[in-house]
């Protein structure tokens, strides 16, 4: 055990002089996992922006069948049959607790190319329904005129988004009236307006989804199972009564399915190429050392010690990299934001998001590219024999 | 020419170290090939739609379906030859992961607008002969080994039948191919009858989707497309329409900035095998000089033992480039085989002549600075090192 730590520090400390191959390691395994931990932050973040959205006690109800609010439709005739389910919390004022809400998408302007923004058609009960629904400019849209209020996310997203700034869409001009936060989810993507005056502009007089607050004198979970239950013996309704969160949090499935994907065949082809480039360096080092090592076994040293010190130097070298391939991944991108189609067909924002997790997985692979990398030449490096080498140089 | 063994011989005095060299140099092209074939598709560069056709949407989204009363006044427009309805099913097809996209749209108008399709005239017929009828795509049929006659059952996410229920049937009666070679972009689709999927919905009657034009002339597409827009200005119907090959970009351009991301990853690709290659012809250069200087003994004059080195690195550049471009052809077309259904991505000339200059690009920088210490090398101190 001394006798490898002597050897494994004395490599160790040498490292400075092979400094423009080690570099090689270094720099080669930091690119690996830069591009891996950026690439993770990025369906992280999307994965975070939806399972942040909704909450547990709200449930909505979707048409039988769909998997997104954008190809759901509720009739006009069944609307007002499913607000007053009994499962569904009364206000103050005696009337449901629920929002029927109408989707539809918008082409708004970004850069050369149009985007797809969600226009959500918000009943009056719908806002006091959504308590982390806050407006930090200007007004609410009011019912019956062309007025839309902001998500915050995209008057950044998008151009010509502001108080005071018109739109123009289905023949007519809309007035931005107001930007809203809802604590950075989904929504902050959407445009809202009165929930009739979506219907008569856009010619759908129903819904595309119920929101509803669930009867709080049973726990969440049960009174969903009680309202799911209503809903299936009830043969006028053909709806999927759904957690509101467990409808945002099954919504980033594909997007990071996608992501994640594509980052592992990238990373396993950049990994290859890391692998090649530490066997180079680390040949090159047994090599340098020839005569150091020929010495230290002709002296008694045992076989272990040497290849510890070779695979500690490949694996150092390598976690060296992939800190700092997940720290310029850090600095880089951690918390910027962006947008991607989402499973609704419209854009989301979301930020990068560099995780703990996520700069262990990388450093996971960094560490394996410095064992493959190390452990042949470190191989080679117990097994040349002793006289040959010490004669070698 | 001569001196080519002895460039060869030079490349190879190490085995091990040119091999791991040209591996890493392989893995990076892999990727390199890879990433610019799918960065020229999202830029529009091997998107081949040149045929001369528009995309009238709604102006709000294409999601929202255009009524079909506009068809007459979009036939009458100068310009077009013939106009095609199309509607998106949006139906699933066992599970939601087979995802490809299916229209509803007019056989007959089908017929004379996409030109680029082939279908065989008796199954064109049978198409037109039987409403629960269907098409496919080649590329489609194969992803799912279909044949003729087969009953493809569709679960649409979108359009409810009159009962509630949201299974629809359709018979294969048709497999289409693309006229040339080059232009499968409907290879993936679907294609059903309008009357048959208007009669069965639930709600949405009359509405057409999308139209699509084609034009006796490409040179007319912005022409056309303005006069459209005006035509429907401040109706609820109001227009927006592009050639077909911009609404395509349009959409792959709203996954994201992708152009940046495959940017940002090929430059780290490249960085890390500029180290790679260059600390390998670095250590070639440095180990060899004693035979350098044998070499200019003599009679090797600076510049040739100059462009020795700078022979050995471009020629290490370009086999481990060339092979790493060779993989990522073969890699490309296994993945367009595979069932994702990802859009056929071919590295064509543009990506070519990227990895031609990489590879020359390459090999020049990591070969001048050794090559210069060749060439300034002095016979008696480097003859002195022994």
């Amino acid at each position: 055990m001394k006798q490898i730590l002597a050897v494994t520090w004395m490599n160790l400390r040498s490292i400075p002089s092979r400094y423009m191959t080690s570099l090689v390691v270094v720099v080669g395994i930091a690119l690996v996992v830069g591009v891996l931990v950026a690439m993770l932050s990025m369906s992280k973040g999307f994965e975070y922006t939806l399972k942040g959205t909704g909450k547990d006690t709200r449930a909505l109800l979707l048409s039988a069948g769909v998997t997104a609010e954008l190809s759901s439709y509720l009739g006009a005739d069944v609307v007002p049959l499913l607000r007053e389910l009994p499962g569904i919390q009364r206000g103050a004022d005696g009337k449901p607790m629920a929002s029927a809400e109408l989707l539809v998408i918008t082409e708004l302007r970004r850069g050369e190319g149009d985007v797809n923004v969600a226009l959500r058609g918000v009943e009056p009960a719908g806002l006091p329904l959504r308590p982390e629904m806050k407006l930090v400019e200007g007004r609410l849209f009011k019912p019956g005129l062309r007025e839309v209020i902001a998500g915050r996310a995209a008057t950044r997203q998008f151009s010509g988004i502001s108080v005071g700034s018109k739109l123009q869409f289905r023949g007519s001009e809309w007035d931005v009236v107001g930007i809203f936060s809802t604590d950075g989810d989904a929504h902050e993507s959407e445009l809202w307006t009165d929930a009739d005056t979506a219907r008569s502009a856009f010619g759908r007089p129903g819904a595309s989804a119920i929101l509803a607050q669930l009867d709080p004198a049973k726990p969440p979970a049960e009174a969903l199972k009680a309202l799911k239950a209503t809903v299936a013996a009830d043969p006028r309704f053909q709806v999927d009564v759904l957690g509101e969160r467990d409808y945002y949090s099954s919504q980033s499935q594909g997007v990071t399915d996608n992501i994640n994907f594509i980052t592992v065949f990238i990373t396993v082809i950049m990994a290859f190429g890391a692998v090649f480039g530490a066997l180079n360096t680390m040949y090159s080092a047994v090599a340098a050392r020839q005569i150091e090592i020929a010495t230290l076994r002709a002296i008694g040293f045992s076989g272990l010690p040497v290849m510890v010190s070779v695979l500690t130097e490949s694996v150092a070298l390598a976690l060296i990299g992939g800190l700092l391939g997940a720290a310029i991944a850090y600095l880089l991108f951690n918390g910027l934001t962006t947008t991607t189609l989402g499973q609704s067909f419209t854009q989301v924002a979301f930020s990068f998001a560099v995780t703990p997790n996520l700069v262990l997985r990388g450093l996971g692979w960094a560490l394996g590219i410095g064992l493959i990398g190390g452990f042949f030449p470190a191989l080679k490096a117990i097994r040349q024999p002793v006289a040959e080498a010490l004669r070698g140089a | 020419m001569k001196y080519v063994p002895l460039v060869w011989a030079a490349l190879w005095r190490r085995k091990a170290r040119t091999i791991f060299t040209l591996l890493s140099l392989t893995a990076a092209f892999l990727l390199l090939g890879m990433l610019q074939a799918a960065n020229s598709l999202f830029s529009g560069g091997s998107i081949n739609l040149s045929a001369p056709i528009l995309i009238v949407q709604a102006r709000v989204s294409f999601t929202n379906p255009l009524p079909m009363r506009l068809l007459p006044q979009l036939e009458a427009m100068p310009g077009v030859v013939s106009v095609s309805h199309s509607q998106f099913f949006g139906g699933v097809y066992k599970d939601v992961r087979n995802f490809f996209p299916q229209f509803a749209v007019n056989p007959e108008r089908w017929h004379k607008t996409f030109l680029e399709c082939h279908l065989p005239d008796e199954q064109y017929q049978a198409w037109t002969q039987s409403r629960t009828a269907a098409i496919a795509g080649k590329q489609l049929a194969d992803r799912f080994g279909w044949k003729l006659g087969d009953r493809i059952p569709l679960t649409s996410q979108i359009w409810p039948l009159k009962d509630g229920t949201r299974a629809w049937t359709f018979d294969l009666v048709g497999i289409f191919d693309d006229v040339s070679k080059d232009s499968c972009v409907r290879q993936g689709n679907m294609y059903i009858r309008y009357d048959y999927f208007d009669d069965g919905r639930q709600f949405g009657q009359g509405g057409a989707g999308i139209y699509v034009l084609r034009l006796s002339d490409p040179n007319m597409a912005e022409s056309v497309s303005r006069q459209i827009d005006a035509r429907f200005e401040n109706s609820p119907d109001e227009t927006k329409t592009q050639t077909e090959k911009d609404f395509s970009l349009n959409f792959l351009r709203q996954l994201g900035n992708l152009n940046l991301i495959l940017t940002g990853i090929t430059v780290a690709v490249f960085f890390s095998i500029l180290l790679v290659t260059g600390n390998t012809m670095s250590q070639a250069v440095r180990e060899r000089i004693p035979e350098l200087a044998v070499l200019k003994t003599i009679g090797f004059g600076d510049g040739g033992v100059l462009s020795l080195v700078l022979a050995e690195s471009l020629l290490m550049c370009v086999i481990g480039g060339l092979a790493g471009m060779l993989l990522s052809v073969v890699v490309l077309k296994i993945i367009s085989k595979l069932p994702f259904g990802f859009p056929p991505v071919t590295a064509d000339l543009h990506v070519w002549l990227f990895a031609a200059a990489s590879m020359v690009g390459l090999g020049l920088v990591v070969g001048i600075l050794p090559a210069m210490r060749a060439k300034n090398l002095s016979i008696i101190e480097a003859l002195a090192v022994r």
